[in-house]
C-alpha cells in the first residue's frame, strides 16, 4: 500500500515548514514536497504607506536578516528618488550587510547545522543542538557564538540596534561612523579571524566523512545566480546579477534590479505559500536556479580579498568541470563567505573617506516605480515598488532568496528521500537527513512567505490513497 | 494707586501652595514641581482639555477635573495621584492606542513619542480593548511634511499652534466623536492648502502623525520647547 511520511515541523530552520514524502504501492518514494505553511502579506499591507517608510517596515519581515531587507528596500526607494547615495554611505551599508552575513551564516552553520556535522545525523535528537556542540567540542561552539556576536555587535555599533536598526534610510544612512566605533570594530577583527580559521580547519577534517550525504544532498545540475562586481568578484550590496548555467557557461549577465522582473518569473504551486522563481527564457520549472553562498561562489571569479581567494580556489577544485553541484557545499561556501566578510570589513574600515560626514542624499518622488536588489545571507533579494505622485505605495513585490531556492529544495528533498527511504521504512536519522538537505540552503521561511505563527517545521508519509501513514512532529 | 494681587491658597497633594487668581491647577502644580501627566497641553498654547490625562480630584466633589482648564479657588484641596485617577489615565491611554493604528516599532516617532512615553510611565502593559484598526489615509502631498491619520490622537495641538502662533489657521477638525479628523483648509490636500510651511505643527505634534519627510529613520525628535521662547520674544516686542 502506498503511504505518505510527514515531517512536521522541520526543525532547526528559520520559520515554519513541513515535508511530505509520498510512497507508491511498492513502498518506493514517488514524490516529496517541502511546504511553507503560512502567509504574512507584507506586500499587501504596505500599500498606502509612504515609500520612505518601507525600509523600516520591510525589515520587520525577519529578525535574522533585517539588514538585507533594509538595503534592498532602501535601494528600491532610491530608484524612486533617482539618487546616487554618497560613497561613504554606500561603504557603511556594505559593511552593515557583511556584518549581518557573518552573524547569519554563523547562526546557520554553528547553531543549526553543526549539530548534524559534529554529533552525526543519527545522534540522539535530545542533544543534537548547539548546547550538544558546546559540550562535545567547546572551542567550536565558542567560535560560532563569538562570530555571531561579532556580526551582531557591528550592526549595533553602526545602527544603534542589533535587530531592525533604523539607520539605513532611502538616500543613505542617518548618521556617519564615529572614529571610536571604527576602532572598536578593528579591535574585534583578530579574534574573528581566529574563529573562522578554526571552523574552516574543522570543516575540512570532517567534510570527507560526509561523502554519502554530499552525493545525495540536492546534488544535481541547475542554474546559479548572484551579484558580482564588474571585475567578476563577489558582491553583496551593489553590482549586478549573473546567471550561470550547469556547465559553468554565462547564461545572463549584468542584470540590474530594474531588469530583474523581465528576466525572473514566479510560479505558484498549490502545496506551498512560497513562490517558485525561475529564469523566464527557460520557463518553469526548467529555468529554476539556486542562489546563496554556493551560487555566489560558483559565479564569482574571485572574492576580492586574499585569504578568501585562497579558499575560493580550493572550493573551485571540488568540481572538475563547471560549478559545484551538491548543496552540501553550501556549508563550506558559507564559511568562505564569513572569511570574506571579515576581510572586507577590515578593508572598508581603511577607506580614507569612511568617517566622512556626508552620508545621506535627499530627494522626493522622481519616478513612480523603483526596484532594488542585494545579497541576503541566503541569496539574492529583490524589492520592487510602485508609488503614486505623493510617494504612497500602490504596489509592492518581493522576491526572496528562499523562493528562488524553492525548486532546488524540493528537488533536493526528493533526491534524498528516494535515496534513504527504502521499502517504506525509515528511521529518525533518515528523516533528519531529509531535513538536513533543507538546512543546507539555510532557508528563511518567514521571509519567503512573510508568515507568522509557530516557528518550527513538521515530515508526513502519505499512501497512494492519500492516507497519512506516519508523521513526525517535533 | 497700587494694584493688589488676588492670592489664593490651596493644597495640592497635601502641600500648601499659593496661586494668583485665574491660574489653572496645572500651572500652579508646575510652579511647585508637582507632576501631573498631560498630553494635549503644551506650554505656550491655549488649553482645550481634550485628552483628559491631567484629571485630578478636588475635595468635596466626586467629579474628576482636568487640571489644565480648572481654575484654582481659595481653600481648594487637590489630589493628583489616587488609584481612581491612575485607572482613568490608564484607560484613556488604552483607548487612544485602540482607536487608530499606533504601530510603535515602525513609527517615525518611536522613542520620541509622548503617547509612547506616557504609556511606559503609566505602566501600560497591554490594551484590554479590541483594536479598531480603521482604514485611514496618509496625506503625503506636502513637499516637506506628511500627515499620517493613523497616528493622530486628536490632541489639536497642530490646530492651535497654527491658529494662535503662526496665525495661518490651516488646520481644523472635521466630523464628530470618534470620526473626527484633522483637515487642512476646507479639507484640501495639505500640499494644496494655504500652509506657510513653517513646520510648527510638526514640532508640537506629540506622536508620529505629523513628521518631516527628511527626518525619517531612527531618530525624529521634536522640539516643542521653541513655543514659550517665541511667546516671550513676542511679548517683549
Amino acid at each position: 500500500m502506498s503511504q505518505t511520511i510527514t515531517i512536521d515541523p522541520v526543525t532547526r530552520l528559520e520559520g515554519h515548514g513541513k515535508i511530505t514524502i509520498h510512497l507508491n504501492d511498492q513502498g518506493e518514494v514517488e514524490n516529496a514536497n517541502f511546504h511553507v505553511t503560512q502567509v504574512r502579506g507584507f506586500e499587501k499591507f504596505s500599500e498606502g504607506r509612504p515609500f520612505y517608510e518601507m525600509p523600516s517596515l520591510m525589515a520587520r519581515i525577519c529578525g535574522i536578516c533585517p539588514v538585507s531587507h533594509l538595503i534592498a528596500s532602501a535601494k528600491a526607494c532610491e530608484a524612486i528618488m533617482s539618487v546616487r547615495i554618497p560613497h561613504t554611505a554606500a561603504q557603511l551599508r556594505r559593511m552593515l550587510n557583511l556584518a549581518q552575513m557573518v552573524q547569519s551564516h554563523a547562526l546557520s552553520f554553528f547553531y543549526l547545522s553543526s549539530p548534524d556535522l559534529l554529533l552525526g545525523m543519527e545522534s540522539d535528537p535530545q542533544t543534537r543542538h548547539i548546547f550538544g556542540v558546546v559540550g562535545a567540542k567547546p572551542e567550536l561552539g565558542r567560535a560560532g557564538i563569538a562570530l555571531r556576536r561579532f556580526g551582531q555587535h557591528i550592526i549595533e555599533l553602526l545602527g544603534n540596534k542589533r535587530i531592525h536598526p533604523g539607520w539605513v534610510v532611502p538616500g543613505g544612512v542617518t548618521e556617519p561612523l564615529a572614529s571610536a566605533k571604527r576602532d572598536e570594530i578593528l579591535g574585534m577583527i583578530p579574534e574573528a579571524y581566529a574563529n573562522i580559521e578554526l571552523a574552516l580547519r574543522w570543516y575540512k577534517q570532517i567534510a570527507e566523512t560526509f561523502a554519502p550525504e554530499i552525493e545525495v544532498f540536492a546534488n544535481f545540475a541547475s542554474l546559479y545566480m548572484g551579484l558580482i562586481n564588474e571585475d567578476e568578484s563577489i558582491e553583496f550590496t551593489d553590482g549586478a546579477l549573473r546567471l550561470m548555467g550547469a556547465r559553468g557557461e554565462i547564461v545572463a549577465d549584468g542584470i540590474t534590479a530594474a531588469q530583474f522582473p523581465e528576466v525572473i518569473g514566479e510560479a505558484v504551486e498549490p502545496y506551498s505559500y512560497t513562490k517558485f522563481a525561475y529564469y523566464k527564457p527557460l520557463g518553469y520549472p526548467d529555468g529554476s536556479y539556486r542562489v546563496g553562498p554556493l551560487a555566489r561562489l560558483n559565479i564569482a571569479k574571485s572574492m576580492g580579498t586574499p585569504m578568501a581567494d585562497g579558499e575560493l580556489s580550493l572550493f573551485k577544485q571540488i568540481s572538475d568541470d563547471g560549478p559545484v553541484q551538491s548543496s552540501f557545499y553550501y556549508h563550506y561556501a558559507r564559511l568562505i563567505d564569513i572569511l570574506h566578510g571579515i576581510e572586507k570589513i577590515e578593508m572598508i574600515l581603511s577607506d580614507p573617506l569612511i568617517l566622512d560626514k556626508h552620508v545621506r542624499a535627499t530627494a522626493g518622488v522622481n519616478r513612480l516605480e523603483g526596484a532594488g536588489q542585494a545579497e541576503a545571507p541566503r541569496g539574492t533579494l529583490h524589492h520592487h515598488y510602485k508609488v503614486d505622485e505623493n510617494g504612497l505605495i500602490t504596489w509592492a513585490n518581493l522576491v526572496i532568496a528562499t523562493g528562488q531556492n524553492n525548486n532546488a529544495m524540493n528537488k533536493g528533498v526528493l533526491q534524498a528521500a528516494k535515496h534513504y527511504v527504502k521499502d517504506g521504512k525509515f528511521t529518525e536519522g533518515i528523516l533528519n537527513r531529509v531535513e538536513a538537505v533543507v538546512r543546507t540552503f539555510d532557508p528563511c521561511l518567514s521571509c519567503s512567505t512573510h508568515a507568522f505563527g509557530q516557528m518550527p517545521l513538521a515530515i508526513s508519509l502519505v499512501s497512494a490513497e492519500g492516507e497519512v501513514v506516519d508523521r513526525v512532529v517535533r | 494707586m497700587s494694584t493688589s494681587v488676588d492670592v489664593k491658597t490651596l493644597l495640592i497633594d497635601g502641600q500648601e501652595v499659593s496661586a494668583r487668581s485665574g491660574q489653572t491647577i496645572l500651572e500652579v502644580a508646575k510652579e511647585n514641581d508637582i507632576y501631573i501627566p498631560t498630553l494635549c497641553h503644551l506650554d505656550g498654547l491655549s488649553d482645550v482639555g481634550a485628552c483628559r490625562l491631567c484629571v485630578v480630584e478636588i475635595k468635596g466633589n466626586n467629579k474628576l477635573f482636568p487640571a489644565c482648564v480648572t481654575s484654582v479657588f481659595e481653600g481648594m484641596e487637590v489630589t493628583t495621584v489616587t488609584e481612581r485617577l491612575q485607572k482613568h489615565r490608564l484607560t484613556i491611554l488604552e483607548m487612544l492606542f485602540a482607536e487608530r493604528n499606533h504601530i510603535c516599532s515602525v513609527c517615525v516617532a518611536n522613542g520620541h513619542c509622548e503617547l509612547q512615553t506616557l504609556g511606559q510611565e503609566q505602566g501600560l502593559t497591554h490594551v484590554r480593548l479590541p483594536y479598531r484598526n480603521p482604514e485611514l489615509p496618509v496625506d503625503a502631498s506636502h513637499e516637506r511634511f506628511t500627515l499620517d491619520h493613523n497616528r493622530c490622537i486628536m490632541c489639536t495641538r497642530c490646530v492651535r499652534v497654527c491658529a494662535e502662533i503662526e496665525g495661518a489657521h490651516v488646520w481644523d477638525v472635521m466630523g464628530r466623536g470618534i470620526d473626527s479628523m484633522i483637515i487642512s483648509d476646507l479639507h484640501e490636500e495639505w500640499g494644496k492648502s494655504s500652509c506657510t510651511r513653517c513646520g510648527k505643527c510638526v514640532q508640537v505634534c506629540p506622536t508620529g502623525a505629523l513628521f518631516d519627510k527628511s527626518k525619517i529613520g531612527s531618530d525624529h525628535p521634536k522640539y516643542p520647547d521653541f513655543l514659550p521662547n517665541l511667546n516671550l520674544m513676542r511679548e517683549a516686542q
